[in-house]
């Protein structure tokens, strides 16, 4: 039975054109009319800084806000790899359906075919786009423009500009807002960070912004919001994240009665360069583009593995035979390209019969010899140069001469905002893109995927959606930031700040923050089962009780301050972790990144249980303190026929 | 390891600054420099002192956030990084090390190590775009660009706009960020209907901001974390001069 409070208006008809009935339906405004609506937008990332500029060209009135001192600063700046798109300029038979098909495998069969058939269908114009604006893709010689592989899929379909791709897309889009910033549809708020969702009517109508240099709160009305704020993954502590990257305007909405949904679906990724200590900070990625010409493995015997430990011997002096390709024994036909979730799963299983190779026991080697021997130093230099020296200012080892250690880190959460086809939030007038919202990912996305549904979303969704909620309001009058609600929220805000001011406590906000981290890795990381889950939502209520008694925040209000920052963000890390351990509770079985110990193949692999959990998990807050209520999308695959994923033959 | 480390602090933008010198302890050999500042911090808030105020976000070289001028060089004693991709074990345990924001009338300090750069964002409005719709484009592969080309787009694109050329010159000149993007752009065809207008825009909008002249000192092609040489400088004179002609 559908829940009546999930209507994802997904169009009738064949799967194909879905989105071309949807757009023929959706009432547009004219333009004499789009001059009369504001839209505020939250985020400048590829979703946010696509979505402001296109609302821009198209006449809307619109105010984008970001953390940073400069939109170009957001998180998907450090994207590496690639972007996705069914162009088939290899020749190599990729469609659209293919695709399509491709990420919801990927996804194991969790996320939404209609979404991901119209991400699909629209991440071409994406390409387009972007080269249109002068990002300096990769080209072959004679001009063309260059694909290469990533994880899970057996075609070349991502584009690439060197391991720099998510910068240079975001530069793009970045550019096309400055050109609206410049025409003056758009007014840019940096070091503002949204606090709180102002609601009138039961619609989205404006934010609480505190401006971070002055540290005054603000007011901001529109006629709807976006949200483009990017994942939760930092509720980990430890992550590839951004260090400012945080879920805290997903929870501002959530609070204000917008649905979660599954947010226990988080992106482990396999290639990241391990933790050196209780001092780190933040973990850094290795793009898995890598993966393409990298070869992963660990010695097949203890002797080496102890020689490796001691330092006693190099990797590169193992010779073969006593080398463990184990992507490549376990899974021949995708070999190194398997999905992240698979991959990382494999490296763990590995370090955990004891083959990790550094003095953790937590690594395990990316090998580019061969690849060096094959494609000659240029060729290598060309695609990794930049990433190879990334990795050797890190570690001091050099990726030329010895293979790079690696080990699984969290990366991307695949759970969100529950939208629907319009990517609307259960609240009218609130919309989530990109990261931020829950709709093509399923359990597991894909590599290079994240920059394709940014943009998708932000570029060529989410304008003409919009446009149908906007059409009904041209007629009212702008928003008056002098409402009732708006002073309520504003006080909420003011009373948050002055409650943690008041703790005057013992501990920093990192090192609380650091403990979440730890609780978060052991119970609700690569492994999880239902004694874990039931502790970590026991200590992490333990932490938060914790924090309101001894965090200590130096300084006041009323000035730029970052430990106040981390500790708002970190009191709805809180309740982000608190609501993953419940869904990964409630989710009896393993899906995509989401792996229960319970439910395993006798091959370690995952099991899925369609029959009882084919659904998106979608929580309803309930109050402070209140277990929240779980409500069911079920998922429909008409076009697709469900299979167990398969990357071994 | 312990360090001393000597850093601005500087209350807020009409305050006036001050060094102030602080001793860090347990620092372990693989941090980071901006760990170490983390671990200094905590053991200030722990002593009931305001931590230090620095600007950092992706701490991997990419985001351009970080900004510190560490014993008088831009991102500190190493070469091509970002400050996130400097590491403790190039200092010597127990040094003195001075920590501070960049110097330039153009990039007022906000707080200690944090300064403003919203002048950069102002440049690139004035012109660092291409005026392409959203859903206007042909098909991508209708562009052919040379593979070279694309190579040399990409290196001044890989600018992150940290402003270390700035701090790093005398003259305090922008001339390096400004070349990155007007010459990214102008070798490829997508840039050439603009480029023009866009030389003119963006150095009238530099010179109207604060930044000084470029005196071919090199200064910020050897700070540069991403290795933005000065060919690039020489490509954006050109393109203005040919703009200035075609007036």
């Amino acid at each position: 039975m559908a829940d009546t409070k999930l209507i994802s208006k997904i169009p009738e008809g064949p799967l194909a054109e879905k989105w071309s009935k949807r757009k023929a339906e959706i009432r547009i405004v004219s333009p004499n009319n789009k001059r009369k609506l504001e839209v505020i937008v939250v985020g400048t990332g590829l979703g946010g800084a696509s979505a402001a500029a296109s609302l821009g060209e198209l006449g809307y009135n619109v105010k984008i806000f970001c953390i940073s001192d400069s939109p170009r600063r957001a998180h998907s700046i450090a994207a590496q790899g690639g972007i996705n798109a069914a162009k088939n300029y290899q020749n190599d038979n990729d469609s659209i359906y293919r695709l399509f098909y491709d990420t919801i495998k990927g996804g194991d069969y969790r996320s939404r075919e209609a979404n991901v058939y119209r991400l699909a269908e629209v991440s071409a114009a994406i390409i387009d786009q972007c080269v249109a604006q002068g990002v300096p893709f990769a080209r072959e010689y004679g001009g063309y423009l260059a694909n290469r592989s990533f994880g899970g899929v057996q075609v070349s379909r991502t584009f690439y500009a060197r391991g720099q791709t998510g910068q240079q897309l975001l530069l793009g889009a970045y550019a096309a807002l400055n050109k609206e910033i410049a025409a003056g549809t758009v007014k840019s708020y940096p070091r503002h960070e949204m606090l709180d969702l102002v609601i009138i009517n039961g619609q989205a109508k404006g934010i609480i912004a505190r401006n971070l240099v002055t540290g005054e709160i603000e007011r901001f009305g529109a006629h709807a919001v976006v949200l483009a704020t990017g994942g939760y993954g930092n509720a980990y502590f430890l992550s590839t994240n951004a260090m400012n990257s945080n879920g805290s305007a997903a929870m501002q909405a959530y609070r204000k009665g917008a649905f979660f949904a599954n947010p226990c679906f988080a992106q482990i990724h396999p290639t990241c360069i391990p933790v050196h200590g209780e001092q780190q900070c933040k973990l850094t990625l290795m793009s898995e583009s890598l993966r393409n010409d990298g070869r992963i493995w660990v010695p097949n015997n203890m002797e080496d593995v102890i020689k490796l430990r001691k330092h006693e011997i190099k990797p590169s002096q193992i010779p073969e035979e006593r080398r463990d390709y184990y992507l490549e024994r376990r899974y021949p036909a995708f070999g190194n390209l398997v999905p992240r979730d698979v991959a990382s799963r494999a490296a763990k299983e590995r370090c955990d019969a004891g083959y990790g190779v550094n003095e953790t026991g937590l690594a395990v080697f990316l090998d580019f010899a061969d690849a060096i021997k094959r494609l000659g130093h240029q060729r290598v230099e060309e695609r990794y140069g930049n990433l190879f020296q990334m990795y050797e200012k890190i570690t001091s080892s050099s990726p030329w001469e010895e293979p790079m250690m690696i080990y699984p880190a969290i990366h991307y959460t695949m759970g969100g905002l529950w939208v629907d086809y319009d990517l609307q939030t259960t609240i009218p007038g609130l919309y989530a893109i990109g990261e931020a919202n829950f709709s093509d990912h399923g359990g597991n996305r894909l590599g290079a995927s994240a920059l394709m549904q940014g943009l998708a979303d932000g570029y060529f969704i989410l304008p003409y959606t919009i446009g149908d909620y906007l059409s009904h309001k041209f007629a009212e009058p702008k928003t008056d930031i002098n409402a009732p609600e708006f002073a309520e929220a504003e006080k909420n805000v003011l009373d948050r700040i002055q409650k943690i001011f008041a703790v005057k406590g013992t501990e920093t906000v990192d090192s609380i923050h650091k403990k979440l981290g730890h609780i978060m890795w052991e119970y609700v990381g690569m492994a999880r089962n239902e004694a874990g889950l039931k502790k970590a939502i026991e200590e992490i209520g333990e932490l938060r009780k914790e924090f309101w008694k001894t965090v200590r925040v130096p300084g006041t209000n009323e000035e730029f301050n970052q430990e106040l920052e981390k500790a708002l963000r970190l009191v709805d890390f809180f309740d982000i972790g608190e609501l993953m351990a419940r869904d990964a509770l409630n989710r009896k079985e393993s899906c995509g990144g989401h792996f229960r110990e319970e439910m395993q193949t006798e091959e370690g692999e995952t099991k899925r249980d369609d029959e009882n959990f084919m659904y998106v998990g979608a929580w309803e807050y309930k109050g402070e303190g209140v277990e929240p209520e779980l409500h069911k999308e079920p998922l429909k695959y008409e076009n697709i026929k469900i299979a167990t994923r398969n990357y071994k033959d | 390891m312990e360090y001393n480390v000597k850093v601005w602090r500087q209350k807020n933008a009409k305050a006036k600054g001050h060094f102030e010198t602080y001793h860090v302890t347990d620092v372990e050999e693989d941090a980071s420099f901006l760990e170490m500042l983390d671990i200094l911090n905590d053991q200030l808030i722990r002593k009931g002192v305001e931590p230090i105020a620095f600007d950092h976000d992706c701490r991997e070289g990419i985001c351009g956030a970080c900004s510190l001028y560490v014993d008088g060089r831009a991102h500190g004693p190493d070469d091509q990084v970002t400050t996130c991709q400097l590491f403790m074990r190039h200092f010597k345990p127990g040094a003195t090390i001075t920590v501070e924001p960049w110097r330039s009338a153009a990039f007022p300090v906000i707080k200690d190590l944090v300064v403003d750069r919203q002048a950069f964002d102002k440049i690139l409005q004035a012109g660092g775009f291409v005026s392409v719709r959203t859903g206007a484009a042909q098909d991508a592969n209708t562009i052919l660009i040379p593979h070279d080309d694309a190579e040399l787009s990409m290196d001044a694109a890989a600018c992150v706009g940290c402003g270390a050329c700035v701090a790093t010159c005398k003259n305090g000149s922008a001339m390096l960020f400004v070349a990155a993007r007007v010459s990214s752009l102008a070798l490829l065809p997508q840039g050439k209907p603009e480029a023009a207008r866009r030389a003119r825009a963006m150095v009238a909008k530099m010179d109207e901001l604060g930044f000084g002249n470029c005196t071919n000192t090199r200064a910020c092609e050897m700070e540069c974390p991403k290795h933005v040489t000065i060919d690039h400088i020489a490509r954006l004179n050109r393109e203005y001069l040919k703009a200035r002609f075609s007036e």
